[in-house]
């Protein structure tokens, strides 16, 4: 067994990195540049007090196969055991650190990382190593080493109806009480028990630093202004009924609105691209009231997931961290197994609105780069975040960029700053 | 012409030369013209290695009509916020595999790599996406034309965005 890692609530914070005296409507541009703070946040954040989205179950169905991902940058592969039990570990051989896992997906018996042959298996155990006892007498591991003290390094692991979560930390609370009451039941709006099938993977690499994707998701400030899409097409208004919703920390947010009868045009008129279209082939937009209230529910889960429902289209957008200035966007999306092949059909018309060509989504990642190409050069400059007050607070309205400061304001806390 | 009686040889060239047009008009950014080298009811997807081989059915783009490819060319002009760019496609080992029997009679089945760079403003030029094409063609007009035009890439990490078509 590895001895548990203490995992330090929080570390000193670098000298020169005061927080702006404003708080949380302020974002100090050095918190998407610093080499300091993103190390960390790896271990702080990822590797510390949170539950990190790993895969969804139904990419690991049988005994055997298994899936290599990341944990902020933290190579980690997840496992299905012979019992049926999940296991996630560290990609790392305890022996001298070789990344062992090549594959995004497969099955397999066990593990041997190819340089010394030491073997592991599905729980992450280490069950051989050559030679240990030496060629002829001669050699060998000290009589004293013991393998069950080399194994992997095991994170704990949660599912809940299909999704699975890691942590480095041995002792977190339950996840659904991670996700705090007001969380809960956006996430088993989705994941209600049916069993889940994966319709298909996108990923991408975004120029920018992983807080400004999280940001993007917390901000409905930008939806009707920056997606020309959404508003020409007639998916989305500023006076459309919507809400955010947080968790008590902050932590956690969700951005919720719902399909209403056309108002006025008064409001939209701050919208200066304002304009209508028509779609030549309307296949591509006939969603389907499919979930009970809300059309769209973007959830943002504390530190590396965003859980999207946007009408039919359903993905899991995880972040993996690249340095400071970089991030993978690993889109999976999926929908329910048996599920009839109508609402199948609308689900992939739909996603043409997400990942790097979505009509939607392709607009966020490039505002992503122009952001940080902005904010690089400018380390003692802050951002200005007082959309909707100072604070941070459940509204009935979208008019505000409370999220941000609530996901900040948690942020601030773990990381001493 | 009649396409179906030319030797292989005659028949990859014709084929080799849409290609080239088809590149061309792309690489120009001529995209009111794309749609027109696809039949009405042709399908266009691209997507990656891993979803192909998986049989996935989600990739990055999917038209299910030259109205869609049409839609597409809307949000590149009118809806899509992105920052300026050239993308330059090459295409290679252009290869025709017959024409199909049965359900598939008159449907060429033709194959080829690609390769596309992209040029960012202040960046050097870098290769941006790495794949094959999947095809079949048919005669419509007189003329060779997409029914199906599948982009498998193997360039499973695309370089933040994919705004124009492969
Ligand atoms: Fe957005």
């Amino acid at each position: 067994m590895n001895a548990p890692e203490t995992i330090p609530r929080t570390i000193p914070a670098p000298p020169d990195r005061a927080w702006p005296a404003e708080g949380n409507s302020r974002i100090p541009y050095w918190a998407y540049t610093d080499p300091a703070i993103y190390a960390r946040e790896q271990q702080l954040i990822f590797g510390g007090r949170s539950w990190n989205y790993v895969c969804l179950a139904a990419e690991i169905p049988n005994a055997g196969d298994y899936k290599r991902t990341f944990i902020g940058e933290k190579p980690v592969v997840v496992t299905r055991e012979a019992d049926g039990g999940i296991h996630c570990f560290e990609n790392r051989c305890a022996h001298r650190g070789v990344q062992f896992c090549q594959k995004h997906l497969g099955n397999a018996k066990e593990f041997m990382c190819p340089y010394h042959q030491w073997t592991y298996n599905m729980k992450g155990d280490l069950i051989g190593v050559p030679f240990m006892r030496g060629v002829k007498k001669q050699g060998g591991m000290p009589a004293d080493f013991k393998r069950e003290e080399h194994g992997l390094r095991k994170l704990k692991v949660a599912e809940r109806n299909g999704a699975v979560f890691a942590s480095f930390a041995d002792d977190m609370e339950p996840f659904a009480d991670y996700l705090g009451a007001s969380i809960l039941p956006l996430y088993d709006r989705v994941f209600d028990g049916r069993e889940l099938e994966v319709l298909g993977y996108q990923r991408q690499l975004i120029p920018a630093n992983w807080k400004l994707m999280f940001e993007n998701i917390k901000d409905p400030y930008h939806a009707t202004l920056l997606h020309v899409f959404l508003v020409s097409f007639g998916l989305f208004r500023a006076d459309q009924p919507s809400s955010v919703r947080m968790d008590a920390t902050g932590r956690h947010g969700a951005l919720i609105s719902w399909k209403a009868a056309v108002a006025s045009e008064g409001d939209v008129q701050d919208m200066k691209s304002f304009q209508q279209l028509k779609l030549i082939d309307p296949l591509l937009l006939q969603p389907e009231r499919e979930f009970p209230e809300f059309t769209v529910v973007m959830t943002t889960l504390w530190p590396n997931i965003i859980i999207q429902q946007q009408s039919n289209t359903l993905a899991m957008r995880q972040l993996i961290t690249r340095g400071p200035e970089s991030f993978e966007l690993a889109w999976t999306y999926f929908g329910y197994k048996g599920e009839p092949a109508e609402l199948r059909m609308k689900r992939l018309r739909q996603a043409n609105l997400m990942g790097p060509s979505g009509y939607v989504s392709m607009d966020d990642s490039e505002v992503m780069k122009f952001s940080q190409d902005g904010i690089r050069p400018y380390t003692q400059h802050e951002g200005v975040m007082e959309m909707g007050g100072r604070d941070w607070k459940d509204e009935p309205h979208m008019v505000t960029e409370g999220v941000i400061r609530g996901f900040y304001d948690y942020y601030r806390g773990v990381m001493g700053l | 012409m009649n396409y179906e009686t030319l030797s292989p040889r005659e028949l990859r060239l014709e084929v080799e030369a849409l290609y080239g047009d088809y590149a061309e008009t792309l690489n120009d950014e001529a995209f009111e013209a794309w749609p027109a080298f696809f039949t009405e009811r042709a399908f266009y997807q691209i997507t990656s290695r891993e979803n192909h081989e998986r049989n996935l059915p989600i990739g990055l783009m999917r038209c299910e009509s030259r109205g869609m490819l049409q839609d597409r060319v809307v949000a590149i002009r009118q809806t899509a916020y992105y920052g300026p760019r050239s993308i330059r496609r090459l295409i290679s080992g252009v290869r025709t595999h017959g024409w199909g029997e049965g359900e598939m009679r008159g449907v060429l089945k033709a194959t080829a790599s690609y390769l596309a760079v992209e040029t960012l403003p202040d960046e050097l030029t870098r290769v941006f996406n790495a794949g094959k094409y999947i095809d079949e063609l048919v005669v419509e007009d007189g003329a060779l034309r997409f029914a199906s035009r599948i982009c498998v890439y193997d360039t499973l990490l695309i370089p933040n965005t994919l705004i124009y078509p492969l």
